[in-house]
């Protein structure tokens, strides 16, 4: 069995051919805004866990995403039966005007930073559901995110969808430190 | 027994209130008066021959410009015997208003509740005569035909607030920088 094999120690030349001096090879230098701003959002980004809000047939295509074959949990999307536990939301289906307080509730009991994914024709517009009872879009209450138009859509768009929330974190820049 | 014999049996124990029935595909449709609509139906589940136990679908139409403007209709089965019949009882608009059959089939009463709430056909002496699928204060009976299919120029005011909070708490919303 096994002979363990010690790495020498490579003296690398401390200073560049430009004359530009390096301390050493494992020291990187960033502010510390930009570092925590690339850990934290890659962090939120690598677990987001949606409250499911599926009010028809939009909310059947997103549990067949969530199932083996499309397998959400490898994009660490584990979805929670409560707003309190969850990052963001995602409206599947019609929303109709008696269901449209319900869903901002939801959406306020959500611990911030939130976000909202529209899924689906109806959710995004109405759909084709230009009636007395059907909110043309749930963006009329809620600020929405990210919009994922199909009727309903495919799993793989509902992936890009989330692809497309993870790009959008990814670029968010937030203020730490004493003075915010 | 035949849809065909059962209607003529209804007509022979109700000849006052059956005005007509009419067969298509082996259906037969009774059309009847509202007066007496209970004690038909009492008669179809009680009669050991028809032994109508199973109120498949109870439902209101809209015949707008026509009198009576508008028809209950009442899909009745027997697990029983595996027969069914239509019967079909028109309301006028100017009193709109049925007796309930909640008294014999319990079932009904969530689908006499939606007649109410869709076409504003009311059924006396049901136990719950409330809306069942719009908000309570709706206003108007959304499947009568001189309903607008978007719905009255001004909004339903529970919609109202719900949009009011977007705007109201749209400073304290969470944002990032950039």
């Amino acid at each position: 069995m096994g002979v363990i094999e010690k790495h020498e120690h490579v003296e690398r030349p401390l200073v560049t051919p430009e004359g530009v001096q390096i301390y050493s090879p494992n020291v990187m230098v960033a502010s510390i805004e930009k570092l925590i701003n690339w850990g934290a959002n890659s962090a939120r980004l690598s677990s987001m866990w949606p409250v499911t809000f599926g009010l028809a047939c939009c909310a059947i295509e997103m549990m067949t995403t969530g199932s083996a074959h499309y397998d959400l949990d490898r994009l660490g999307v584990i979805f929670r039966g409560s707003p309190r536990q969850a990052d963001f939301m995602m409206v599947a289906g019609t929303v109709t005007k008696k269901m449209s307080s319900i869903v901002r509730r939801v959406y306020d009991q959500m611990p911030e930073p939130r976000y909202v994914i529209s899924v689906g024709s109806c959710a995004c517009s109405g759909g084709v559901f230009n009636t007395y009872a059907v909110v043309q879009g749930c963006d009329e209450f809620v600020p929405v995110d990210v919009y994922i138009p199909g009727c309903p859509p495919r799993p793989e768009a509902f992936i890009e969808g989330l692809v497309k929330l993870q790009d959008k974190i990814r670029a968010e820049e937030h203020r730490w430190g004493l003075f915010r | 027994m035949g849809p065909l014999q059962i209607a003529e049996r209804i007509k022979e124990m109700f000849p006052d209130d059956v005005l007509g029935y009419t067969g298509f595909c082996g259906q037969v449709t009774v059309s009847v008066k509202k007066d007496n609509i209970v004690s038909i139906c009492r008669y179809l589940h009680d009669d050991a021959e028809m032994g109508f136990d199973y109120p498949a679908s109870l439902c209101g139409v809209d015949y707008q410009g026509r009198e009576p403007r508008f028809e209950v209709v009442y899909n009745l089965y027997s697990i029983t015997h595996r027969h069914r019949i239509v019967l079909k009882a028109g309301v006028p608009e100017s009193d709109p208003a049925i007796d309930t059959v909640t008294g014999i089939w319990t079932g009904v009463n969530w689908h006499e509740r939606e007649t109410f709430d869709m076409y504003g056909i009311k059924f006396n002496g049901h136990p719950d005569m409330r809306r069942i699928l719009m908000p309570e204060d709706w206003e108007g009976h959304p499947l009568r035909k001189d309903y607008p299919v978007t719905g009255p120029a001004r909004e339903w005011h529970g919609y109202e607030e719900v949009r009011d909070r977007k705007r109201k708490y749209a400073e304290f919303e969470w944002k990032p920088l950039k």
